[in-house]
């Protein structure tokens, strides 16, 4: 018997990034099939191929035995295959009963959309689900739960042989999560193919009958649960060496200079406690989602906090005022350079100056020959590779933008840097580059407070490692005692696993 | 099967638990529409009862409203997929003169081959946006704005300083205008059956339900597999051909017009489409209520003369009702975004 969906060496590139570098997966009806990973191992690359999102390089693509080739998510549709992505694509301005038909709305025969019909199925897919929820109501405004519900009615009445779910369960609490494995275990006892990809370990033995683990954009292993353990798929999920990065230089561990105390922001991150000392690197770590660049944006003051305190050698950082916390010495390096970090289209000189732009300007005008100074020294200093210090931003590569981002802060002599996924993006070379930029300047004694979804990075630079997992603080892991397995643990099994204090 | 009851999960209560005041006003904009248009006719006629007494005054009253209704059901179509028409004035300049110059240089051609004509002439000038909105993803604003100054130079070229003889003009199409069918406008007839089509389309047709879903969440529309180069090129097929359909009206109201007919018009429908109930984010808004908003404010500049308003004060009162509209629209969003966050976390 051929199986229901088999993928082969699939590959895929966007750019020069290889997202799928030989994405393996063989799907069964009746079946559900555990897809596992780190961050950025390629999980929801293969999904999007799978759903028609994007079309592959290469590679192998079997639907009950044929190969298809998926031009638009509508042809996956239509060929049975139905995707509830992590973030719940409803439409909010129409009802639940509109969002599972859209585009296949039921007709009277007098030419107009068959409204009590579409209430009637709805109300039928919803009984079936066992839950209740109004078909006329707006979706706007829905619990993630309902949401989700939603999406599952719409991939039923597709009547969808492949059922992907990617991390459906991230948003939910545990009763709704029990309902919704019911629901899973329903489908897959009426003959459909289930591909369930979850970071939560528990929930992936209770229900998947089969795990596939893929790591940097490849197929790793699949087996059946019932023959591995947690450990061992940890172990498959980040196995991978450490060789080609920059480790960490030692340097002088001096006094507090960020602490933090309950930071609370409910739904968000809960009482939040640490410290970062002069010349420390301090990595928090955990899955996507977690909460960790919450917590520096709250830190930062971008984002706003309920209760707790931040403070900078001692003084008090006052919430949700950004200003504020550059006055007291903090720099903030965002995830996403290009459109939180840089002034794309402006020149390299006028991006290196814009947070001292007091110190560059003359009877309050900005004076390009003021500029022309630290942002020489700092491109100079950090290597940033351009033409001239007039090109636009935009013109430069991945690695060479973070590098003016980081001269940027390092203009203003910070205390404490945050920097969220400094190497995201950029190529191999240029991250040990900028990994020893960030080792030199926690020599130099600025505290560097850093978010990486990149175990390597983390435990390559890292003085201590805070895991974050849900928005509590599950793990204080120091350098010592670092090791991929026990952070890997920490971000998906929480606090029962708290290492050494 | 049980029906479940835990927190932050809708069940078959009805809708809405707290309706407020305001959000019932809120979700009847049209009632408020019509009470609003009553009370100031009923006002104007009250100080000056030839504004609707006299024939000529329902008259008036009745017909100028259709230029207005057809371009903001248009404006509204296009403003519903979260995009902007800015070049209808100039459509409706261009097939105004077109339909006049039609009669002139083919006097053989039967009046419904002419208006047929003007129909397709604006749907092609509408066409040429959509094609370069849905396939360039250049936004709507940006291109808009480039053919209202396009079309409008094509006007000035082709026109120059001449314009449309009342001479050109049948007198049968001229009485058209002025006719009636038991007491009702004919023009008004015409619009009435724009708002009808127009409502069905987008209220009870698969196509309609889809425009409102690509406005609502266009990302979402791409993961669902909607057509959606297709489904935005189509709304600015339709405001093309409705500014052709003003064009002819314009033509059988006022048989004249010159290379400036429907300056500024386009602002009037995106206005006339706000006060009716149109987001300009998108996924939100009714046909009949736009038809409302265009009535009012055709109304409104109808009766603020005769209120002996001045008529600078005009275009400042319309003004404060598009932002009170939009205010009062996000300030109800709030709150109701607010009671949604209570009843889930209650």
């Amino acid at each position: 018997m051929s199986h229901l969906l088999e993928l082969h060496g699939v590959t895929k590139t966007f750019g020069a990034v290889a997202a799928l570098a030989g994405a393996d997966m063989v799907l069964d009806a009746g079946s559900i099939h555990a897809l596992v990973g780190e961050n950025g191992a390629g999980k929801s690359t293969l999904v999007k191929i799978i759903g028609g999102l994007h079309g592959r390089d290469s590679g192998e693509f079997l639907l009950d035995g044929e190969s298809v080739d998926f031009r638009s998510t509508a042809d996956a549709k239509h060929h049975g295959i139905a995707v509830i992505y992590q973030e719940p694509t409803l439409f909010p301005d129409l009802t639940v009963a509109e969002n599972i038909f859209v585009g296949r709305q039921p007709y009277t025969r007098f030419g107009f959309v068959n409204r009590a019909e579409m209430r009637r199925a709805t109300r039928e897919l919803t009984a079936r689900l066992g839950v209740a929820i109004d078909p006329d109501r707006d979706a706007r405004g829905l619990s993630i739960a309902d949401q989700q519900i939603i999406e599952i009615a719409k991939a039923i009445s597709l009547n969808a042989k492949v059922v992907i779910m990617d991390e459906p369960t991230a948003a939910l609490s545990g009763v709704e999560v029990d309902q919704l494995m019911g629901i899973a275990r329903q489908l897959r006892d009426e003959g459909k193919g289930i591909i369930f990809i979850s970071h939560r370990f528990d929930e992936v033995f209770a229900l998947c009958d089969t795990v596939t683990v893929m790591r940097d954009g490849q197929h790793i292993e699949t087996n059946a649960l019932a023959d591995v353990t947690t450990d061992m798929i940890i172990r498959q999920m980040v196995g991978r060496s450490v060789d080609n990065l920059f480790p960490k230089q030692e340097a002088q561990i001096g006094n507090v200079v960020l602490s933090v105390e309950h930071l609370t922001r409910a739904g968000v991150f809960e009482d939040v406690s640490f410290q970062v000392r002069a010349g420390e690197i301090v990595c928090l770590a955990g899955l996507v989602g977690a909460g960790r660049s919450e917590i520096a944006r709250a830190v930062f003051g971008v984002d706003k906090y309920e209760s707790g305190s931040v403070m900078i050698d001692g003084a008090v950082v006052p919430r949700h005022k950004p200003s504020a916390a550059m006055g007291l010495g903090m720099g903030f390096v965002p995830e996403d350079r290009r459109k939180q970090g840089l002034a794309m289209t402006a020149g390299v000189q006028t991006n290196i100056t814009l947070a001292i732009r007091n110190q560059v300007a003359k009877l309050g005008f900005i004076s390009s020959k003021l500029e022309h100074g630290p942002a020489e020294i700092w491109a100079r200093r950090l290597q940033v590779k351009t033409r001239a210090l007039d090109t636009h931003a935009v013109m430069l590569s991945g690695g060479n933008q973070q590098k003016v981002v980081l001269a940027k802060w390092l203009a203003t002599s910070p205390k404490l840097l945050i920097i969220d996924e400094p190497t995201r993006g950029i190529d191999v070379g240029t991250k040990s580059e900028v990994h020893r930029l960030i080792s030199e300047l926690a020599g130099n004694g600025v505290a560097v407070l850093m978010i990486s979804s990149e175990l390597p990075e983390v435990i390559g630079m890292a003085d201590r490692v805070l895991v974050v997992r849900e928005g509590r603080l599950t793990g204080n892991i120091s350098r010592s005692d670092v090791t991929a397995e026990a952070v890997m643990y920490a971000a998906t099994h929480g606090a029962e696993h708290e290492v050494a204090k | 099967m049980t029906i479940r009851q835990i927190k932050g999960v809708a069940t078959a209560a009805p809708r809405a638990p707290r309706q407020t005041v305001l959000s019932w006003i809120f979700q009847a904009r049209e009632l408020s529409l019509i009470v609003v248009i009553v009370g100031l006719i009923t006002v104007t006629t009250l100080t000056q009862p030839q504004y609707l007494f006299s024939e000529g005054g329902l008259r008036d009253l009745l017909r100028t409203p259709t230029l207005y209704i057809a371009l903001a059901v248009g404006q509204a179509i296009v403003m519903i997929t979260r995009n902007i028409d800015l070049s209808m004035g100039s459509i409706l300049g261009l097939t105004a003169y077109f339909c006049g110059n039609l009669f002139h240089e083919a006097p053989f051609l039967p009046i419904p081959v002419v208006i047929l004509l003007t129909l397709v002439f604006g749907a092609v000038l509408g066409s040429v946006n959509g094609f370069l909105v849905a396939f360039l993803k250049v936004p709507a604003l940006v291109i808009t704005l480039g053919t209202l100054y396009a079309y409008r130079g094509i006007s000035v070229l082709w026109i120059g300083g001449n314009f449309i003889r009342p001479e050109w003009v049948p007198t049968e199409f001229k009485q058209f205008a002025l006719a009636n069918v038991f007491g009702v406008s004919n023009l008004l007839i015409v619009a009435l059956i724009v708002v009808l089509i127009a409502g069905w389309f987008m209220t009870s047709r698969r196509t309609g339900r889809d425009l409102y879903a690509i406005g609502s969440n266009p990302d979402a529309a791409v993961l669902y597999g909607l057509r959606t180069k297709w489904l935005t090129l189509i709304p600015f097929v339709i405001s093309g051909t409705l500014a052709g359909l003003a064009g002819v009206v314009y033509v059988s109201i006022y048989a004249t017009g010159d290379s400036k007919v429907g300056l500024g018009f386009e602002l009037q429908a995106v206005a006339a489409a706000v006060v009716g109930g149109v987001a300009v984010s998108g996924g939100v808004g009714r046909i009949w209520g736009v038809a409302l908003g265009a009535f009012f404010l055709a109304t409104l500049t109808t009766a603020l003369p005769v209120l002996s308003i001045p008529s600078l004060w005009q275009q400042a009162i319309v003004g404060v009702l598009i932002v009170g509209a939009i205010t009062l629209d996000r300030v109800f969003f709030l709150i109701r975004q607010n009671q949604a966050r209570k009843e889930l976390s209650a």
